[in-house]
């Protein structure tokens, strides 16, 4: 048997692997059974915060396939969830359909809205690819607020709980579970895409598109495929937010959740699935970070009473951005994969 | 006749548009980013001049030091926002615009508060008649700035050592720096000169809307006159301006009866979207040619 050292391979399966060694496997095997325990040591506010995570990194892990993998810059992501999420509710709502018609339908839906956009925008590039998807998001916006017959307008739409084998979802923790199933599958999905063949055209197409059609990438085919897919994976995480929230609106879906969701993949880490995931656990969490640091400040420096509000919240989130694109570009993941690697090579750390 | 009135007043508030795009347009010139902060630039020298005028500097004063604060800020902002992402990848760059436009409107929010001011406009409020059609002082003056302005660029970039040289940093960093144009300073100049450019814009609008932090936002509806012009020719903004201002009003007095409020604000961005169809650069943006 050779020595293995830590990137030893010996066939391109096994290059690829999802988990390479026995300890990977065991970590996640004791992170999973952590998700899995995890309403019965913490209290249903976060919870909660959980899940609405677990929409953004679903959204995430969309955006990042187009705009991450592929280098397709989208504004216009929250378009998509908008459009996932009214096409479920109304399933839902009007037609009583069940959540495994709903949220597939709302992927569909959406997808092929993606479709709709990706090919007239298959000649633009950089930001002005960014200006058409966001002039696209905000047609989509006003389309929701002015068609009062299918969208219900300023008042919104009403979903009604999600309802498993005759089992009502009806608190945090059971919603938990269903989304966190949603949220592994659609990860696991991803990730196989991408160290696939489509994943590898994926970026070709990112990294050099005139090389990668040269080697044989359908590039209309494949940047079509992105947008399909990105936006596949904006409609269901569209429709768990409608099951989430139980009412949408179109002040949901803006132009500033676009930008949200492109901060999230950036702030992330650009082209990495686990990147995605960092980076919408991050955006869903700072606000709430923010704010239990002004509470700190506040019990701290009785002068600082009241003198906080929610605007202060925002300006440092915007902070936040700026510093941490500033200090770390690579993203959260970047900062990963210096401890990761810090640790693989103890106590050679160099 | 109430076309042509829909089209000169839409030619009034185009310019102002071309006002704002042009801001865009310079940063772009020089570094390749779309700065989503612009309008926040706008927003404090407007609140800059409304400021200086209370304090009782006369208008004419008032306005220079509202450019001087406004070149200041951009010079600053380079130097501690964007510099740090010199060589970064560009959408990290417009990403760090991003963060810096929420920490602006939020942090004026703070200071300023969110109720309305009412701006001391020097104009006579009796607007001109010229052959019968109504225009006002304000509109006029920012019809003439944005022209001038168009002139003056347009030889800058021709002819001046300083902008030819952030036309070649635009095009390739790393063989301008090779030909020995100090990347650094056209950075803070291009920053500067685009902030000044907001300022001017900020005190036209001011005295045609209302002033309140809320006024960052004209920014984005601007977008579709950069695009349309194409991201890189300053007069296409011009161009690309004054046609959204001209379409978004003739679209607003025909077709708000028949679908109802707010086409007005949908308008620019539809036709910006079909245009990019048509021309993927904007009506005047010039085709990358790509060599393998």
């Amino acid at each position: 048997m050779p020595i293995r050292s830590k990137t030893y391979c010996e066939s391109y399966h096994e290059d690829i692997k999802l988990l390479d060694t026995i300890w990977s496997k065991c970590w996640m095997a004791l992170f999973i059974l952590g998700l899995l325990i995890l309403p019965y040591i913490t209290d249903s506010y976060i919870v909660y915060m959980v899940n609405l995570s677990c929409i953004a990194i679903v959204a995430a892990v969309g955006l990042n396939i187009l705009t991450g993998f592929t280098g397709q810059i989208s504004l216009g992501h929250a378009a998509f969830l908008a459009i996932g999420a009214y096409t479920a509710a109304l399933l839902g709502e009007g037609l009583g359909m069940p959540f495994w018609i709903t949220l597939p339908a709302g992927g569909f839906v959406s997808a092929a809205a993606g479709i709709l956009v990706g090919i007239p925008c298959l000649r633009l590039k950089g930001l002005y690819l960014a200006m058409a998807t966001m002039s696209f998001g905000v047609m989509v916006e006003y389309v929701l607020i002015t068609w009062r017959g299918l969208t219900g307008g300023e008042r919104g739409m009403y979903m009604p709980e999600v309802n498993v084998l005759g089992h009502v979802l009806d608190t945090d923790e059971s919603m938990y579970y269903f989304l966190l199933c949603i949220t592994v599958l659609m990860i696991i999905v991803a990730k196989n895409i991408i160290r696939t063949r489509v994943g590898r055209a994926f970026i070709a197409v990112r990294d050099r598109d005139i090389a990668a059609e040269v080697m044989g990438v359908n590039l209309t085919g494949y940047k079509v495929a992105a947008f399909a897919l990105s936006s596949f994976y904006a409609g269901v995480a569209g429709g768990m937010y409608a099951y989430v929230m139980g009412h949408i609106h179109p002040e949901h879906f803006t132009l500033m959740s676009s930008v949200e969701y492109m901060a999230m993949i950036v702030i992330g880490g650009l082209g990495s699935i686990l990147g995605a995931i960092f980076g919408a656990i991050f955006i869903v969490a700072a606000p709430e970070g923010i704010k239990l640091l002004s509470q700190g400040i506040e019990s701290i420096i009785p002068a600082m009473q009241g003198r906080y509000d929610e605007e202060w919240n925002i300006a440092v989130f915007g902070l936040l951005i700026m510093l941490f694109l500033i200090f770390e570009p690579g993203g959260l993941n970047a900062i990963w994969q210096r401890i990761k690697v810090g640790f693989k090579n103890w106590p050679f750390t160099y | 006749m109430y076309f042509l009135e829909l089209v000169i007043s839409g030619i009034a508030v185009g310019s102002l548009y071309a006002l704002i795009a042009m801001g865009f347009v310079l940063i772009y010139k020089g570094t390749g980013v779309i700065n989503f902060a612009q309008g926040e630039a706008i927003m404090v020298a407007a609140f800059i001049a409304y400021y200086l005028v209370g304090f009782g500097v006369p208008f004419w004063l008032a306005v220079p030091l509202t450019l001087v604060a406004s070149a200041l800020l951009g010079a600053l902002t380079e130097r501690l926002v964007i510099r740090p992402m010199l060589g970064e990848p560009v959408f990290s760059v417009v990403m760090v615009t991003i963060g810096l436009s929420i920490f602006l409107r939020s942090m004026a929010g703070i200071v300023f508060g969110h109720h309305n001011y009412v701006f001391p406009s020097p104009f006579p409020v009796e607007p001109l008649h010229v052959g019968g059609i109504v225009l006002s002082h304000n509109h006029l003056w920012s019809m003439i700035i944005s022209f001038s302005l168009m002139l003056l660029f347009f030889f800058f970039f021709k002819f001046a050592r300083l902008g030819l040289g952030m036309r070649a940093t635009a095009n390739d960093q790393d063989t301008a720096t090779l030909m020995g144009i100090n990347i650094k300073r056209v950075y803070a100049l291009t920053w500067g000169i685009s902030f000044v450019v907001a300022g001017l814009a900020g005190v036209g609008l001011a005295n045609v809307m209302v002033l309140n932090v809320g006024l960052a936002f004209v920014a984005i509806s601007a977008f579709p006159a950069v695009i349309l012009g194409g991201l890189e020719s300053i007069p296409g903004a011009i161009i690309g301006g004054i046609t959204i201002g001209i379409l978004e009003n003739l679209a607003g007095g025909y077709l708000d009866q028949i679908v109802g409020g707010g086409v007005k604000d949908v308008t620019p961005f539809a036709v910006l979207f079909l245009v990019l169809m048509i021309r993927p650069y904007g009506l005047f943006g010039t085709k990358e040619v790509e060599r393998v």
